[in-house]
This record gives C-alpha cells, structure tokens and sequence, in this order.
C-alpha cells in the first residue's frame, strides 16, 4: 500500500512539451510511472515522448481515463492549469511550477474547496511510491520500497531523508514534497492522516521548515491522532532575524514560526525530533527495532 | 521576526520595496487620503516643495527602506523653508540608521517634504497575506503609533484582524468591523470603510505583499488620513507589474545580495568563518544548522538553486570568497536535477581559475555521484571529500580552526 500515488496511478502531464515537462516527464517514465498523456494548448494530436498530446485536460481525461495530473506549466499560468486539472475531475494534483504569484494561489486555494481533488504543492519536488510511481523531479535511485512516510516542506533536503531510510533499510511507502509556498495545497497533517491510515506505513519521518505554523498545528494532529511513530527535524535553528519591512508579518505570526518554537511544539507532542538533519535515518530505525 | 527571515531563505514571496513617497504616490492614484508632499533630492528642491505645498508647517523625512527613522533621526518638523533645506541638507547623502535598517544604516537620496498634519488620534492599520488562512487580512489596532508590535503581545484583544474571501472580495461588514473596533465615529467610519475597499483594490492590482499605514491618523479636523505608507510587492509578480518593477531602489538593497540574485543564487552574509554552497534553501539552512552543532559558525547562507550549473557554482565562489573571515568552504550538493559530475567540474575550474587558498570540503551526492568523486579525487587540488553530512560537517569544523 501507499498513499495518494500507486502502480494503477494514471498521469497527464500538464506543460509536457516545455524543456521542464520533457525532461522530468522522461524520468518518470523510465521509472515505470504510467505516464498516459500530456497537454498542450494548441499542440493537441500530437504525439510528444510516445506521448499523446491534448488541447484541454477535460479531453486528456475523457480519453485517458487519468487520474492525476502533473504540472510544469511556467509560473504566469500555472493557477490556470490547476484549476484547469481539479475542473477535469482528476483526483491528485502535483504542482512543481515554482514562482507561482501568492494572490494567484489564494485564488486557488478558494476555488479548490469546490473539488474533491488533492493538490501537493507548488514549488515542491512531487510524489512518489517507491516501485511505482514517481511523479516530479526528485532523483529515483534514492529512493527504496519499504516501510516509511515521508513529508517534507523542503527539497533536496527532503532527499537526504529518504536516502537515509534507503541506506538502513527500511525504505519508503511513499514520500511527499509538500513544498515551500506560503499558500499551497496539502499541509503536514493531510499526509500525516493518510500516512496513519495506510497499513504499510510503519513510521513517518517529516521535515519542517522555520517560518509559518504548519508544524505547530501538526504536533498537536500528532498529539491526538497519530499512533504511529514519527521522527521530526526543522531546518534553521541559526538562521538569524533579518532585514524587515513594517510590523505586519510579526503580528500575525504572533512570535510562532522559529525553528525552536516548532521542535518544542513537537517534542511536547511525543514525536521523537533530532537536531542533526544527518540522523532521520537512525532515530527511525531505532525506534522500529 | 522569524517569518521575514523565512520568507528571505525559503524564496517564499520575496518582495520589492517601494519608497514612502512612492507608496504614498501609489494611495493618491486610487483616491486614498495622503497629506500633500513632494520627492526632493536636494535641499533647493525640498524648499521648492515646501513653497509649492504652502501653508507654515511641514514635515521633512528621509527616504530609506526601513521603519524606525522617527527615533533615529530620519523625521523632522519644520517650521519655515529655512528649517526644510537645513533637515534636507542635514539628511540627505547620509546614512540612517534605524533599528530595522542594520548596524550599517541605508543611504538617504531622497527626501519627502510633507504638509504637516494636526493629529487628533493615532491608528494602525496594514494588510498581508496569513499563511494561516490562505487569505489576505486586515490587521487594524486604536494603538497607532506605538511600539505595535509590543500591543500585539501583550494585549492582542486590541488588534482587530478580518481575512478577506477572495470570490466575495472586502465585505461591508468587515470594513464596519474594523472601523467599529477603532472605535471611528460616523462620519469618520464613513471615510475609513471607503478607504479600505481602496486599499483591497490596490493590494490585489498591485500583487502587494504588504501595505502598512502606520500611523493612519484622525486629524483634528476630523478626517482620515494615511501619514506613513509602506509597500513593498510579490517578487514573483513582477512580471506583470512591469511599471511597479521600474520603481526598485538598488541602493536600498544589499549590494552582494543583489548581485548574487543576478545569477539566480540566494545569499545571505552571516558572522562566522564556514562558508556554505548548497542546492536547495531547506538543505542550506540544514547545513548551517549541522556545522553550529558540531561548533562551528557558518559565514553565510548560500543556495545555488535546483539546477546548479558550473558557472552558477563558479559565481558562488567568488561570493563566498569575497568575504574575508572565509576560512573553509563547506559544498553540499545533494544532485537531483543537477548531476554531481558537473559540479564537480564546476568546483574544479573555479578553485583552480580563483586560487582558492582555503580548505575546500566537498560533499556530493545524486545522480552521477561516482563520476563526481572520481574527479575531484583525480583534480590533484586540496579538495577534502566527505562522506556524508555528519562528516562534512566535522571536516568543515576542523579544517576552519586549523587554518
């Protein structure tokens, strides 16, 4: 089992026949992802890869059957494209576009309640089953069907967490870059419920940044709703105030947000939080052992 | 605090400041009330400007980008165009130092010359958008004018808050609520409830990332009026704001982060002698985290990008090598998209091209990452190679006490 992504997954592209879109698309392919068509306004009939390419994500689905989408659609028009996605009725969304406007994501962050569709991302690295299915940039080879649920708000630093459970064993059920934005789609706790839930998953190793309270609102879903073991690190203990414009960010933030607040928020929840990046790995396998 | 420095490392809506006067420029145009005032950048100018507003009172401040200038020197009441081009002269080519400006201060080249306001009372009011709730808010306080900050601690019951659904847009009813909590009379509700459906206008037309009116005052007059204004807006979105993008202010930015930002890397200048180079804003900030632990310091923050390229890493390089408290060089490149193969060469040429005279630590891994290690192992150059993370680290912190 895994969550959200399997071997039945079947993915279109959207923005398949850009430098991104083919490169990354390419990959995934040669993983074994079911890569069943792509989209290009204006390139449709085409083939693209071995791909077929459509006008609209609503003709890719109906004649696909698909059920996620993948998007490397440039920033200006990447809004466009999810919301495009959730319209076609596609279950998952997998945004890597980085650079998205923020006003642009409030705007799809509302319409989304409309939809039943899960949008992971933007400007994250992607999903993937390890043996399955691998939908976005992150380097196959790292990674090892097993036993773990990762989520990680960060990129390579979401590859040095999976490779560390690759390297002792115990491999990953599945590992989802959530990403860095600060309004996207899936949060830590959507993936720490789903993770719960899948019966394959034993632990879950999760990666949280300073910045945003996303990892105080999963510490308390851990709190209550979380039996499996969870190992947690946040980047930027030494990352110092900076520069600021106005009061405004400090006030809403209301003094959450340091990477000192979130590790006490977590260790106060019962997950087992390591202060060195180079110990996810070890601190899972000892507490599965 | 925390929050600003994220959104500077995490490339999380990076921003572009505008000047006062800009800003207040920006309220005029969609019909929000701003005193009169001119820009000057020379003391005549600031007189001419004085003349041209008329009337026997004027404020004279210095444009920078940062808050705090009232205590630091940066505002001044005038009482005649005599005491405007003796302000103007006095700040103007100046450095001003405020508490949000850092220990060197920004450069005044610009001064705004202002009608002088009778204030009558003194509110806060400023708009961004809450990661919390994924929507733009209204943040309003009757505490104007004070440390703010410090009221949203202490007593947070009197900052008033409304997140704004972006399918309805700014309700009446929020606009009533913020103006009921500031406690406005009728006729001042009235002029403040038409003046924060401007300022959601703006915001959203404008891709801000934040407005600020500190104060917005009520003058004794009875009037609202914004006396201070603070924009800055989305990076990202400045390709369809090209008219706002020509207002950037270089001199008001770091001059080695600028120029970092010009070859797409992210870099931000730190106190210790462990220079870092790594791909990926979440690994960089690992990095340094790793290297504080095992008792080092980090010199800087450095994140080449996904796609690191050996120019990219060459560029880095010289960043990192232009400050003079360098005395190692940790690279983490954990190769996804980039291949370790081309890195390796990258650091190669630029160790060799730039003389590095410092012990260069290098941990690679990724795609390619035999091919990598082989050839810095065959580059016949100092280069340490690491292991893993925790051996980098350790490396890194030995060879900077060492040299």
């Amino acid at each position: 089992m895994s969550i959200l992504v399997n071997e039945n997954s079947r993915i279109i592209c959207q923005g398949l026949t850009g430098n991104q879109g083919s490169f990354h698309t390419e990959q995934c392919v040669a993983y074994g992802t079911n890569v069943v068509a792509g989209v290009t306004p204006g390139r449709g009939g085409e083939e693209h890869l071995s791909i077929p390419v459509y006008n609209t994500m609503r003709e890719a689905v109906d004649a696909t059957g698909a059920d996620v989408s993948m998007i490397y659609v440039p920033a200006p028009f990447a809004a466009d494209a999810i919301l495009e996605a959730a319209d076609s009725g596609v279950d998952v969304i997998v945004c890597i576009t980085e650079g998205i406007p923020v006003l642009d994501m409030v705007k799809v962050k509302t319409a989304l309640k409309d939809y039943a569709c899960r949008l992971i991302g933007p400007n994250c690295p992607g999903i993937i089953t390890p043996g399955a299915c691998k939908i976005g940039i992150m380097p196959a080879f790292i990674h090892q069907k097993g036993r773990i649920g990762v989520i990680s708000r960060s990129g390579t630093l979401t590859y040095e967490a999976v490779y560390q459970t690759t390297l002792n064993g115990l491999g990953q059920t599945t590992c989802v870059g959530i990403g860095g934005d600060p309004v996207r789609g899936m949060d830590f706790i959507d993936c720490l419920e789903l993770f719960e839930a899948d019966p394959d998953t034993d632990g879950i190793v999760m990666v949280g940044e300073i910045g945003g309270t996303d990892e105080e609102a999963a510490a308390e879903f851990i709190q209550s709703n979380v039996s499996k073991p969870v190992v947690a690190y946040i980047a930027g203990v030494t990352a110092p105030p900076g520069k600021r414009m106005g009061h405004a960010g400090a006030i809403i933030a209301g003094g959450k947000g340091t990477a000192e607040d979130k590790f006490r928020a977590l260790d106060a929840a019962g997950a087992a939080t390591v202060r060195s990046p180079a110990e996810l790995g070890s601190k899972m396998l000892e507490l599965l052992t | 605090m925390a929050l600003f420095f994220a959104n500077t490392l995490t490339k999380e809506s990076k921003s572009m400041n505008l000047h006062e006067y800009q800003s207040k420029r920006l309220f005029a145009d969609y019909g929000i009330p701003v005193p009169a005032g001119h820009a000057a950048s020379s003391a005549d100018a600031a007189v001419t400007a004085a003349e041209d507003i008329g009337g026997d009172l004027w404020v004279v401040k210095a444009q920078v980008h940062a808050g705090g200038r009232g205590k630091a020197g940066g505002v001044k009441l005038a009482r005649s165009t005599h005491e405007v081009r003796q302000f103007a002269e006095d700040m103007l080519g100046t450095m001003l130092v405020t508490h949000q400006s850092g220990p060197a201060g920004l450069p005044v080249n610009v001064v705004y010359v202002e009608a002088g306001s009778e204030i009558e009372r003194e509110l806060y009011l400023s708009m961004l958008v809450d990661r919390e709730v994924s929507k733009i808010s209204f943040i309003a306080s009757a505490a104007g004018g004070m440390d703010i900050e410090q009221v949203a601690k202490e007593t947070p019951e009197k900052i008033f808050t409304v997140a704004i659904s972006p399918s309805t847009g700014l309700m009446g009813y929020q606009a009533r609520q913020l103006a009921f909590g500031l406690g406005l009379n009728k006729q001042q509700s009235r002029q403040f409830e038409d003046l924060v459906s401007r300022l959601y206008k703006l915001y959203i037309e404008c891709d801000a990332d934040l407005i600020e009116i500190n104060p917005l005052i009520v003058t004794k007059a009875g009037d609202v009026l914004a006396l201070d204004g603070k924009i800055s807006i989305e990076d990202n979105a400045l390709f369809r704001q090209k008219k706002l993008a020509e207002l950037r202010d270089p001199t008001q930015e770091d001059e080695k982060e600028r120029e970092a930002a010009e070859h797409d890397l992210s870099y931000v200048s730190l106190d210790g002698n462990i220079a870092c180079m790594v791909n990926g804003a979440g690994l960089a900030m690992a990095t340094m985290d790793l290297i504080k632990l095992h008792g080092g310091d980090p010199a800087n923050f450095l994140d080449v990008g996904g796609g690191a390229t050996s120019e990219r890493v060459a560029e880095a390089f010289k960043l990192i090598l232009s400050n003079p408290r360098v005395n190692a060089i940790l690279v983490n490149i954990f190769g996804g998209i980039v291949r370790c193969d081309l890195i390796a060469a990258g650091i190669i040429s630029a160790v060799k091209e730039m003389g590095v005279s410092v012990p260069v630590i290098v941990r690679l891994e990724g795609t390619n990452v035999d091919k990598g290690r082989e050839l810095l192992a065959h580059s016949g150059l100092d280069i340490i190679a690491a292991d893993d993370l925790t051996d980098a680290a350790r490396k890194a912190v030995s060879a900077a006490v060492k040299s």
